[in-house]
């Protein structure tokens, strides 16, 4: 036990040994360097092309992002079916991104350096996006996003399916001045798409004649909303903007209807609850609410009959489909045209093509708009049915061109 | 006024929660000190089923008598939430009695395992349970509404707690129990089966977890990661009252109830979390064997 | 003895040589490893050698990567507001942001500032005589009471999301692969240094204190020793050691959030030492890449029910493992060599946390 002396005795030699080593790795670094740059961007060789399908399929995430790989991987089958994409079959590959944000940024790390992927399609929270993005700008890579977010953002190598705020927040706010009441309580998780999506709408009401009653947190998970209920009801507001996330929406309206509250006192919209949440939360609880999105269940459009029927063939009858359910299907055929457009797999070649591109969407036609690579789409606002579906109330008439900096509202001058 | 009654409640209705959440710990952990980390996993096992049951009463149950699925259901959720309990032990837990820490690192992997199978076997999507009609609506009082959803976990909790009171204090299988947590090689030799005493026990405080599962499918989410949610607040319930003391985890789970919804109401949600949790280290410093605790002249 | 060490030296070096041999993906996911093996080594040091169980390591992690986070996300802003700030409605740099945009600040204050925090916490618990399970406990009280902070001051900390998105180090491009290999060879060099450290101070007086704390407690205060301080000491330590690895993970993944801080990777970070050894500060090493390796690795194989085998793992090691897989591989070693005078040195040593 003499240990630590002999420990530091052989320093000198292991010194030299070490900084042998260091000059070898070295000599290896810059020769993967050179080797990096001389690689293809994407694996394109043989007769299949390969995609990465990273979302959560474990953990908390998980309630909502397990459907969007499932309607992935059917527009993927339905493509491959069709012949696939310029004569080569598509071969996804799953990850699990874990509810965890270094996770997602490692799995997308893997799927663009080891396998090579032409393209990936995943993430839900804004958070993973924020992880992976800075993965797919050095990476040059191409992840399509496909779920309705807070804006504010416009990375070259993200294309966004979901709605950005002007598609569906904006519209829907001024839909509820003009129909439902000027008095507004925000509630929502505390995170980030809530506390943006809340500062916007702020900005709206007051240029637009409404008022706010209340604006209140909770934490992700949060179970309890007693006291929050009890604020709601000294606040008396006409409607409640909902903007909480996964598991306490349950929560939220299960005891707002205890507390005696229901649709025809308060209105309350919401912008994360679709179809399959409302399976999650009862329909006898929600039914009379509403929700703002761009596309429902039961949007009446030949592609989305078809779209429904194969999605509750391919995984059951009482599956359900919903909004980030056809954005994740639409990411899909609408990177396949982006490719047979540019004749290649290349992310730039891609990226140039994309501008314009059209696709009959289950919910209407979306044009991906070259400039921020979000998509135009309709929005629309639906009121929830006793059996789970939406009745739609409102639509924009014509896709809404995305404008993530709110750049043409004069009202949100000052919030970016 | 009507809101100080209404906050009034509301503290004791969360308190009441938890205190339904913390009971079975309070025998696992508190009375045996096993550090169950897949505790919030039993309460899980408890919400998927009553979905069960309540999916059985829909399809082979007359429409009439669907109603009365919510009585069938708390005993049941007992039953799974004992005998998964019994199983963990049976197969886990009694070789870790000595190493307390270890039970903690073993239950983490038995919890990880857990989520997967519900996932596996209910899908990932959240499931719905349809609160029975005779829970609707709630007392009107001065102004102040008390939901009948609230009052009935609140009557829960105490039918619980007294259920377990007088099981430890009035039968002889409960004296057994108290007896091998006192001095363990003392109750042995006197002729108790300490294998016995702690398969029941701890299948008791698993089906009590059940029981949580239960109510809570009321009131929240019922899905594969709602254990998560719970277990933490559930430990710190019963470190703050005190181990081995069930009154203490009354008096813990009202007053972290209290405290959190006067937080919450004064500042939000999130800070009220803060200023709770700072305020259980805070005061552990002071009492670190908490509100209530056995007293013990022990060193070590 | 001797061939142990050289055990050591190869183990390190072969680390060291990992650009050669690894791609590029597998060299940055090693990378990530080592950071966390850096938290390992401090736990056990904790945990093994002083009978500390700390649930709450996610915390000092976190402070330490966000500390230097603060400094790259400044960098990358260049002068002007960080883009979450920007969408947050700050109208300037709050001024405890300020003092970040020096580097050496940055970098000092990640690793004093988690060695403060344990060393009032643990003053404060070790002075009232809170040990075991409740020390375990207010862990993770101290866990939920952070996370729920940084969560909810988005302006402050960029929320959920956290801090990502950085450009540069001290102005060396933080994608250039080149970078990455130089940080990858800190990290092992840093690595090396902290494992030499720590296995000095387990064989000084200090250390044998420590021990001695473990083993009992009581004992050394009627020997005239304060364990309060010792505890302290090596609890501070430990937590500085999880800062300088959040320096080096967000350095490496380029990322940190409240999620990182949690209960769960706080637990996690706990049982990558009772996998490798707690009693082996080698093992905590293995133990940190070994557990990370098998989750990428049945992540990948079996996206949809890879937690069934990690959950199998840790149950494995606990009930069958007691000392880990470093500690399976001593008793083999002992038992071979004393194959008539059975057991004893493992049993006592189960008993050391309770």
């Amino acid at each position: 036990m003499t240990g630590i002396k002999k420990f530091w005795g052989r320093q000198t030699i292991i010194a030299a040994v070490s900084a042998a080593a260091l000059a070898l790795s070295g000599c290896a670094a810059s020769s993967a360097l050179n080797e990096g740059e001389e690689k293809p961007a994407a694996d394109t060789g043989g007769d299949t092309v390969k995609v990465g399908v990273l979302h959560s399929l474990s953990g908390t995430m998980a309630i909502s992002e397990v459907s969007l790989r499932d309607a992935e991987l059917m527009a993927i089958e339905e493509i491959n079916a069709d012949g696939g994409v310029l004569g080569k079959q598509i071969e996804p590959i799953v990850e699990d991104g874990a509810s965890d944000w270094p996770t997602f940024a490692e799995k997308a790390k893997k799927l663009l350096q080891k396998d090579e992927a032409a393209a990936v399609f995943g993430g839900w929270t804004s958070a993973s996006r924020k992880a992976m993005l800075p993965v797919f700008e050095q990476n040059n890579g191409l992840l399509w996003y496909p779920v309705q977010y807070e804006g504010m953002e416009s990375s070259p190598n993200i294309f966004y399916t979901g709605a950005t705020t002007n598609q569906q927040i904006v519209p829907s706010v001024t839909w509820l001045l003009e129909n439902k009441g000027k008095s507004f309580f925000l509630i929502g998780s505390d995170y980030v798409f809530p506390r943006t999506a809340n500062k916007e709408i702020k900005a709206q009401l007051e240029a637009e004649g409404g008022t706010l009653a209340g604006e209140e947190y909770t934490p992700l998970g949060h179970t309890d909303y007693s006291t929050l209920i009890s604020k709601i009801k000294e606040k008396k507001p006409e409607v409640i903007y909902n903007t909480l996330n996964g598991d306490s929406n349950v929560a939220f309206f299960k005891q707002l209807k205890d507390a005696g509250i229901t649709a025809d006192d308060i209105t309350v919209l919401s912008v994360s609850i679709a179809e399959e949440e409302i399976r999650g939360i009862g329909t006898d609880i929600l039914t009379g609410h509403y929700a703002a999105w761009n596309y429902f269940q039961t949007t009446d459009t030949p592609e989305n009959e078809k779209f429904v029927a194969s999605y509750k063939e391919a995984y059951g009858d009482d599956r359900v489909t919903g909004d980030p359910i056809e954005a994740a299907y639409n990411a899909v055929y609408l990177w396949a045209a982006a490719v047979e457009k540019a004749g290649s797999f290349e992310v730039d070649a891609v990226k140039a093509a994309a501008g314009g591109i059209e696709f009959k969407a289950p919910g209407g036609t979306v044009t991906i708009d070259g400039d921020n690579q979000h998509t135009y789409k309709t929005a629309r606002i639906g009121e929830i049915q006793a059996d789970g579906q939406f009745k739609e109330v409102w639509n924009s008439g014509e896709p809404v061109k995305p404008d993530p900096y709110l750049e043409t509202y004069p009202w949100a001058e000052g919030l970016n | 006024m009507a809101v100080v009654f209404t906050q009034l409640f509301n503290g004791i209705s969360l308190g009441s929660i938890l205190l339904l959440i913390a009971l079975g710990l309070a025998i696992t952990f508190g009375l045996m000190n096993v550090i169950n980390m897949a505790h919030g996993e039993f309460i899980m096992a408890g919400a998927y089923t009553t979905y069960v049951v309540q999916q059985a009463f829909s399809h082979y149950v007359p429409a009439a008598l669907f109603d009365y699925y919510y009585i069938a259901a708390i005993p049941l959720s007992f039953l799974i939430g004992a005998l998964l309990g019994f199983i963990l032990e049976k197969t886990l837990i009694r070789f870790l009695y000595h190493r307390p820490l270890d039970s903690l690192l073993a239950t983490w992997g038995v919890s990880l395992i857990l989520q997967q199978a519900a996932r596996s076997i209910f899908g990932a999507p959240n499931v719905a349970v349809t609160a029975p009609s005779w829970l609707d609506g709630g007392l009107t009082i001065a102004g102040a509404v008390f939901p009948y959803k609230r009052l009935f976990i609140i009557a829960l909790a105490a039918v619980c707690m007294i259920a377990l009171y007088l099981y430890l204090d009035k039968t002889a299988a409960g004296r057994k129990m108290r007896a091998v947590t006192l001095n363990r090689s003392m109750a042995s030799s006197l002729g108790v089966s300490t294998k016995k005493v702690d398969a029941a026990a701890f299948a008791i405080g698993s089906g009590l977890a059940g029981i949580a599962g239960c109510a809570l499918t009321i009131l929240g989410p019922i899905g594969s990661t709602i254990g998560m949610y719970y277990i933490v607040d559930a430990f710190m319930i019963v470190i703050l009252g005190g181990i081995g003391s069930l009154v203490g985890t009354v008096f813990g789970a009202l007053s972290i109830g209290m405290l959190g919804t006067v937080a919450e109401f004064w500042t939000g949600a999130s800070m009220a979390k803060v200023i709770v949790f700072a305020a259980i280290i805070a005061f552990l410093q002071f009492k670190p064997a908490g509100l209530l605790s056995a007293r013990t002249r022990s060193l070590e | 003895m001797d061939k142990k060490k050289l055990g050591y030296w190869l183990f390190f070096i072969a680390l060291f040589l990992g650009p050669l041999y690894l791609t590029e993906f597998r060299l940055a996911l090693l990378g990530k490893f080592l950071c966390f093996a850096l938290v390992a080594l401090g736990i056990c040091l904790i945990w093994g050698y002083t009978g500390i169980l700390s649930l709450g390591h996610g915390v000092y992690f976190g402070l330490g990567a966000y500390c230097t986070a603060m400094y790259l996300k400044l960098e990358a802003a260049g002068g002007g507001l960080p883009d979450f700030m920007e969408w947050s409605g700050v109208t300037g740099i709050p001024a405890f942001w300020r003092p970040f945009a020096n580097p050496a600040f940055a970098l000092g204050a990640s690793l004093l500032v988690p060695a403060l925090l344990a060393a009032v916490l643990g003053f404060l618990t070790f002075k009232n005589r809170i040990k075991g399970v409740y020390f375990s406990l207010i862990s993770q009280a101290v866990v939920v009471v952070f996370v729920t902070l940084f969560v909810a001051k988005q302006d402050w900390t960029g929320g959920t999301n956290g801090l990502t998105n950085f450009t540069t180090f001290l102005g060396f491009s933080l994608a250039s692969p080149l970078v990455q290999i130089a940080l990858y060879l800190i990290t092992v060099l840093i690595l090396g240094a902290s494992f030499a450290l720590a296995a000095a101070l387990t064989k000084s007086r200090a250390g044998r204190v420590l021990s001695a704390v473990r083993d009992g407690e009581n004992r050394v205060r009627f020997l005239g020793f304060n364990p309060t301080s010792y505890k302290v000491f090596v609890y501070s330590l430990s937590a500085a050691l999880a800062g300088l690895a959040g320096t080096l993970f967000v350095l490496q993944v380029g990322l940190i959030s409240p999620a990182m801080m949690g209960i769960i990777p706080s637990i996690e970070m706990v049982l990558w030492v009772a996998v490798g050894g707690r009693h082996s500060l080698i093992g905590a090493i293995l133990g940190a890449v070994i557990v990370n390796s098998a989750k990428s690795f049945f992540s990948e194989s079996y996206p949809d029910i890879w937690s069934i085998f990690l959950g199998l793992l840790f149950i494995i090691v606990v009930m069958f493992l007691p000392n880990g897989l470093v500690g399976a591989i001593e008793s083999w070693k002992k038992s071979r060599k004393k194959s008539r005078q059975k057991g004893g040195t493992a049993d006592a040593a189960d008993s050391v946390v309770s």
